[in-house]
């Protein structure tokens, strides 16, 4: 009866044979395209290294003043750009900057990225159902994967650094860029399509003059959703060594230094709300037309 | 007639998985009801012919699902047909690759839709000088007609407004002023006033009639509304489970329905309004009355055979005698349908 009780498995020396066995090709795998790969990877670790140097090097007043101005053009809210201003000071004058600054740069390139590769595959999916049934599982899997589990294939073929740290961020922050871009080209009214269609636009027209500004949006909304899951990884990558507030952060973890872990989760915190409140204005911003009433 | 500016030739759609399998079916008689039932397709459209004439409007009528926007979305092809063909200036439009069939729709053929499909995020100039800008005309070009059309449409002032500011009445009118500007021969309008109100759809009617008194475009129209058809109709076609059940000038459909279904139709409308006096014209003696045109709405006429106090009327053509019409004649022919003996199978 042992059959009812016990469910059947492989066997302990097979199972270890094929561990093994994926273990040992990703290994060559690593082996002989690692470096390719690394080399393909070059142009943006150099666009990173520049980044980070760019924003520590320069004055921090005018970091300040760059940081108002973006949030100002974004929200055109005073109360936000005074307080995003005030958010830097403070973090300024608990000696967080240099930290912050390298995590504001992997922030910023990641998100880059996402909405470089993440628009072009939502308006693939809204374009063709195949597509759509091939990437949604994919986009499953990087969202509800434990993180840790990427991270030791990427280790393994890029070794430790900024470059592994920003895939590892994207692979997690970018799902929801590509779904609301689908989604949000989907959602486009069919008339206004057809109507589109009734004039002669080609498909770039389309593309361009109808379906991305409809959908625009829905895409800022991912936008926003892609920043905030970024900035989520921050304490993870830092474990594979993207310097940061993630690293005082782990730091502290693994020394229970309370103070030096709050003050660093908090200054990502107060990272976190910028981002969202500006991001988010400027999407509400992008949907005045919607606003209907008769102002004759 | 003169030459046709479109003609649909023996189209056919059919919607389902196998649709060219079906025509043969069709051909030989199934209905559309037996079709879905026995072979679970959809007949859309049932071999339509008609013969569009140039500068006219052209009225397509029917209930819902009998199959004409399905119809008016051929002609620019924005539905592809199962068989048939729609010419338009002698050029198959079925025939024509993408290239044609954009240049097609860019410059010969407009469209006005039902609930107007403007383009939200741009204002009402830039909606009107959509099809302008996607022909890459140059924007000082575009702007100063689309300045000009909004103006005809009487939308001036709200030219930086968003659609969603406009009431739906001025929301058409944007829509309408959007397919003039491309200056195409052909104009389709796909219940383009069936979401206005009552009286903002009267006033669309006047202003297109207006308008097409100037323009004299080729317009199809669309509309389920029988008053609609024949206050703007030159010509109307009536479709029924996408099959043309009757096609003629208004007068005639009021006079002599084809079928049931057309008598169905026009059994509440205002005869008088519609028909002419020629349409009761004969050549009965004895009849002394007032001399009238020939065109003269029957309202009209006997109103003026009653002031007179006579039995009939005299109908001239271009001041010359053509015939009578006796007023016995008149109240025969607004008299509702059951009474007439030409409907007698009406119930």
């Amino acid at each position: 009866m042992s059959f009812l009780t016990e469910i059947p498995t492989m066997g302990r020396t097979d199972l270890r044979d094929f561990k093994k066995g994926i273990d040992d090709s990703f290994r060559e795998f690593t082996f002989n395209y690692g470096e390719v790969i690394e080399n393909f990877f070059e142009p943006l670790l150099q666009f990173m290294i520049w980044f980070e140097r760019l924003l520590l090097a320069a004055p921090w007043p005018i970091i300040l003043i760059v940081i108002a101005g973006l949030s100002w053009l974004g929200s055109r809210s005073w109360k936000l750009t005074v307080g995003a201003v005030a958010a830097f000071l403070v973090i300024g004058y608990l000696d967080m900057w240099e930290d912050t600054m390298a995590t504001v740069a992997i922030i910023s390139v990641a998100t880059l990225l996402c909405i470089g590769v993440g628009i072009p595959l939502g308006v693939l999916m809204a374009r063709s159902n195949r597509a759509q049934t091939i990437i949604t599982p994919v986009l499953d899997v990087m969202q509800t994967i434990p993180s840790f589990v990427y991270l030791i294939p990427v280790v393994m073929l890029l070794g430790i650094g900024k470059v592994p740290g920003l895939l590892a961020v994207c692979i997690y922050a970018i799902p929801p860029i590509v779904r609301l871009t689908n989604l949000g080209i989907r959602l486009v009214d069919r008339d206004v399509m057809e109507a589109a269609e009734a004039f002669g636009a080609d498909y770039r027209q389309k593309l361009f003059g109808v379906q991305i500004p409809l959908a625009l949006p829905n895409i800022f909304a991912g936008v926003n959703q892609t920043i905030m899951m970024a900035l989520a990884m921050v304490v993870i990558a830092s474990m594979i060594g993207v310097k940061g507030l993630g690293v005082p952060v782990l730091r502290a973890i693994s020394n229970q230094y309370l103070a030096l872990g709050l003050l660093n989760g908090l200054a990502i915190v107060a990272l976190a709300i910028i981002f969202d409140r500006v991001s988010q204005q400027y999407g509400k911003r992008l949907q005045r037309h919607r606003e209907g009433g008769h102002n004759v | 007639m003169s030459e046709a500016k479109v003609s649909i030739k023996n189209l056919y759609k059919i919607f389902g998985r196998k649709p060219a399998d079906m025509v043969a079916h069709v051909e030989n008689g199934v209905s559309k009801a037996d079709l879905l039932e026995n072979y679970g397709h959809i007949l859309g459209l049932n071999n339509v012919s008609i013969d569009i004439a140039p500068r006219a409007i052209q009225v397509v009528m029917g209930l819902s699902g009998s199959g004409k926007s399905t119809l008016i979305r051929h002609i620019n092809r924005l539905i592809e047909p199962t068989a048939g063909q729609v010419v338009v200036d002698g050029d198959d439009v079925l025939q024509m690759d993408e290239a044609q069939l954009r240049d097609f729709r860019r410059k010969k053929a407009s469209m006005v839709f039902q609930k107007f499909a403007l383009l939200p995020h741009r204002s009402v100039i830039d909606n009107v000088a959509y099809g302008l800008k996607i022909q890459g005309v140059d924007a000082g070009q575009y702007t100063k007609t689309a300045q000009h059309w909004i103006e005809r449409v009487g939308l001036s002032g709200f030219e930086n407004n968003f659609p969603a500011q406009l009431s739906g009445g001025m929301q058409q009118r944007v829509g309408l002023a959007r397919a003039l500007a491309t200056d195409s021969e052909l104009l389709l309008m796909d219940e383009a006033f069936s979401a206005l109100d009552p009286l903002i759809r009267s006033d669309m009617q006047d202003i297109l009639l207006a308008l097409q008194d100037e323009l004299h475009k080729t317009i199809i129209f669309i509309t389920h509304d029988l008053d609609e058809a024949l206050k703007i109709g030159d010509n109307i076609t009536i479709l029924r489970d996408g099959a043309v059940v009757q096609n003629g000038r208004p007068q005639d459909i009021v006079m002599s329905p084809a079928d049931d279904y057309v008598t169905d139709f026009i059994k509440d409308i205002n005869k008088a309004r519609v028909l002419q006096v020629s349409s009761v014209m004969g050549k009965e003696q004895g009849i002394k009355g007032p001399s009238l045109e020939a065109n003269t709405l029957l309202e009209d006429a006997m109103q003026s055979v009653i002031d007179s106090k006579a039995n009939g009327a005299v109908v001239t053509k271009n001041g010359k005698k053509v015939g009578t019409a006796s007023l016995a004649a008149m109240v025969k022919a607004i008299a509702r349908a059951e009474k007439t003996g030409d409907t007698e199978t009406y119930r």
